[in-house]
């Protein structure tokens, strides 16, 4: 029932990544900040979080392996920013609500054809 | 006030889903199935409070096994009689420990058509980029817990 999305649907393989980098409270809390005040350094983001900042720099490269962000340089400073895109390529949220709207779909036919 | 695709060069479009199905029964029957609360959570899996009313606000617990702790709420945007209903809501909100109420709303429209042997129902949810990202994030990991099972519940329902 799920409509063919030309080829742009994420691989599984692809995915694996993403999820695992997703499937962490810190990391996904880091993705958060970078989405709302991105980009940001290592020090600001470690800021009020009780995590150390090695700490944060292991989650930030987990994070950066799937593609999710990347650092740049900002004046003398090393910041990070999400790579929305990537996020954005996977539209695995988007797919999720799509198949949920083909199952109501599904239902609602259903209902008015028996009715 | 639907927000158009920015650019649709080669990526698909990440903040709006669109759905179309002809469904055999006259316009008039679909209306009541959408426009009606009662009927509407009949389908939807909801069971609403009180009627739909266009700038009210109806809210009502998910039936679906596994998410009768989710509650919806509905805020009634446009009703036009047998061609067009809308309503915004807070996508994925079902995790009851979370306040959504301070995030931003999709949009959600039915549209009906005339359609040969039956009528023809647009179904568009739009705004999903301004979701911050960790609520998307997020529903990737529930995803991973359990959506996939529930997908196959219902699938077995509507077989």
């Amino acid at each position: 029932m799920s409509r063919s999305r030309g080829g742009s649907a994420l691989r599984v393989a692809d995915a694996v990544p993403v999820f695992a980098a997703l499937g962490d409270e810190t990391r996904l809390s880091l993705l958060g900040r970078l989405s709302i005040d991105g980009p940001l350094s290592i020090t600001r983001l470690s800021e009020g979080t009780g995590v150390t900042r090695q700490a944060i720099t292991r989650h930030l490269y987990a994070l950066g392996d799937a593609g999710l962000v990347r650092h740049a340089r900002l004046g003398r400073e090393r910041v990070w920013e999400l790579d929305a895109k990537r996020l954005e390529k996977a539209r695995l949220y988007l797919d999720q609500i799509a198949s949920q709207w083909d199952d109501a779909a599904n239902r609602l036919k259903a209902f008015v054809e028996d009715g | 006030m639907t927000v158009q695709t920015p650019n649709a060069q080669d990526a698909p479009s990440t903040d709006r889903i669109e759905k179309r199905v002809v469904l055999r029964a006259p316009r008039s029957r679909v209306w009541r199935a959408i426009s009606d609360a009662q009927e509407f959570g009949t389908w939807f899996r909801v069971n609403l409070e009180g009627a739909f009313v266009a700038g009210a606000a109806t809210r009502g617990k998910i039936t679906s096994k596994g998410y009768e702790h989710v509650t919806v709420d509905l805020q009634i945007e446009r009703i036009e009689p047998e061609r067009y209903f809308s309503y915004r809501w807070h996508p994925y909100a079902i995790d009851p420990a979370n306040d959504y109420s301070a995030e931003p709303t999709t949009l959600v429209e039915f549209i009906l058509e005339e359609s040969e042997g039956g009528t023809a129902l647009t179904i568009i949810e739009s705004g999903f980029d301004k979701i911050p990202l960790t609520r998307r994030a997020e529903a990737f990991r529930m995803n991973d817990q359990g959506w996939g099972g529930q997908i196959r519940n219902l699938e077995r329902y509507v077989a």
